[in-house]
């Protein structure tokens, strides 16, 4: 390889280097703040800050949805299966996906109470794709 | 043919435009049979989701869109590395060439998975690691194509565009796992290729045959371009007037 083109290699995978370290070191230092939502463990551990906006996210505990009332008003709560759970409260249209077991993420606040007060629900889909024969769960489809 | 006698030819145009008129062609008719095929049979005789329905079908689109859009960024960034080392011109036109395509594949692979995630997720956009990082290399796209309108000297554009598609290349190791190192509300991959798909194969075939077409459809894309970007830079050479009026040198 002739000098010159020796040099310019030289150059480039420097700055090629010096230009991923700088961003792995960003990427680092804003780890926790790069995450979209505050996991249950965070938000009983009183990570998660008290009435401001944020977001928070877990599985929706079996048998914890409560219907209260006749309005949308919902209750339910959130877990991460590792003993950490909070309770959310919701009033609005929930979406399609929304059922025990599933992971989703509310917007919201988080009370004094430990309650989350949420003003968003989002369903959480994990990667598992099955027709409706395997999952045995015909009455659910919507055609 | 040896390795060394390739490189050597791949640094003369005239040869890439002569050899490969045939494999521009002749991936483009394997795009199309490939795209229609796996999108008929993805839209209409794969089965639906047991959650989703049929919104789930979004996925034979998403998914190869999503996936190319990144290699291409990859294959631009190789491209900028050899041509700033080497100065190979035919690498430049890849840089230059690969830019609409990219650009428009990751606009479709946005705009898919926004369309998925209102019924599925109950929302058009989230700001989590994944939507954000491919919003970064759509702005990536973007910055490419506009750097080489801004800079007038072909060949500064040239290099300034090599430099920004090389360090780009770094985002997308942060695409791939933008869902595993934070917490995200995009899914992690269904597709690995150490472990078997979270999906039936009835489900996956149909999108496996659309990923390969996307790539037939970049192949066909990126050679029938450079093909007339070549013509377009060495327009004053003898050979390009012999090719296209047969004339003789």
């Amino acid at each position: 390889m002739n000098p010159k083109r020796k040099s310019r290699l030289f150059t480039v995978i420097f700055l090629l280097t010096g230009a991923t370290v700088a961003v792995a070191l960003m990427l680092v230092a804003a780890n926790e703040d790069l995450n979209v939502f505050y996991p249950p463990e965070a938000v009983v551990g009183g990570e998660a800050p008290i009435n401001v906006n944020i977001r928070a996210g877990g599985m929706v505990k079996d048998g914890s949805v409560m219907r209260t009332g006749e309005e949308l008003d919902v209750q339910f709560e959130l877990t991460d299966y590792k003993g950490s759970e909070f309770k959310v409260f919701y009033s609005g249209i929930l979406p399609d996906l929304f059922r025990e077991g599933q992971g989703v993420l509310v917007h919201g606040q988080l009370e004094e109470s430990g309650g989350f007060r949420a003003t968003r629900v989002l369903a959480k889909h994990d990667e598992n794709y099955m027709p409706p024969e395997l999952a045995g769960l015909h009455e659910g489809q919507k055609e | 043919m040896t390795i060394k006698e390739l490189w050597h030819r791949l640094g003369s145009p005239r040869w890439f435009y002569q050899m490969m008129g045939p494999w521009g062609t002749g991936l483009g008719v394997a795009a199309a049979l490939l795209l229609i095929t796996g999108t008929l049979w993805g839209l209409i005789i794969a089965p639906p989701d047991y959650q989703q329905g049929n919104s789930f079908r979004i996925i034979y689109v998403h998914v190869p869109t999503a996936l190319v859009c990144q290699s291409a960024y990859i294959m631009m960034g190789v491209a900028g590395f050899l041509f700033l080392v080497w100065r190979m011109k035919l690498a430049d036109m890849v840089v230059k060439v690969t830019v609409p395509f990219g650009m428009v594949m990751t606009a479709l692979g946005l705009f898919t998975g926004s369309v998925w995630g209102a019924p599925t997720w109950g929302t058009w956009w989230e700001w989590d690691a994944r939507t954000t990082s491919m919003l970064v290399l759509l702005f990536l796209y973007f910055g490419l194509y506009a750097l080489r309108q801004a800079i007038p000297r072909a060949e500064s554009a040239g290099r300034a565009c090599a430099l920004l598609a090389l360090v780009g290349v770094i985002n997308i190791p942060i695409i791939k796992y933008s869902v595993d190192w934070w917490l995200t509300l995009h899914q992690p991959a269904t597709f690995t290729l150490t472990e078997a798909p979270s999906m039936p194969a009835e489900m996956w075939l149909p999108l496996l045959v659309n990923v390969i077409g996307v790539y037939c459809l970049m192949g066909a894309v990126v050679i029938s371009s450079l093909r007339t970007e070549i013509l377009r830079r060495e327009c004053n050479t003898s050979w390009v007037r012999e090719e296209l009026m047969g004339e003789p040198a």
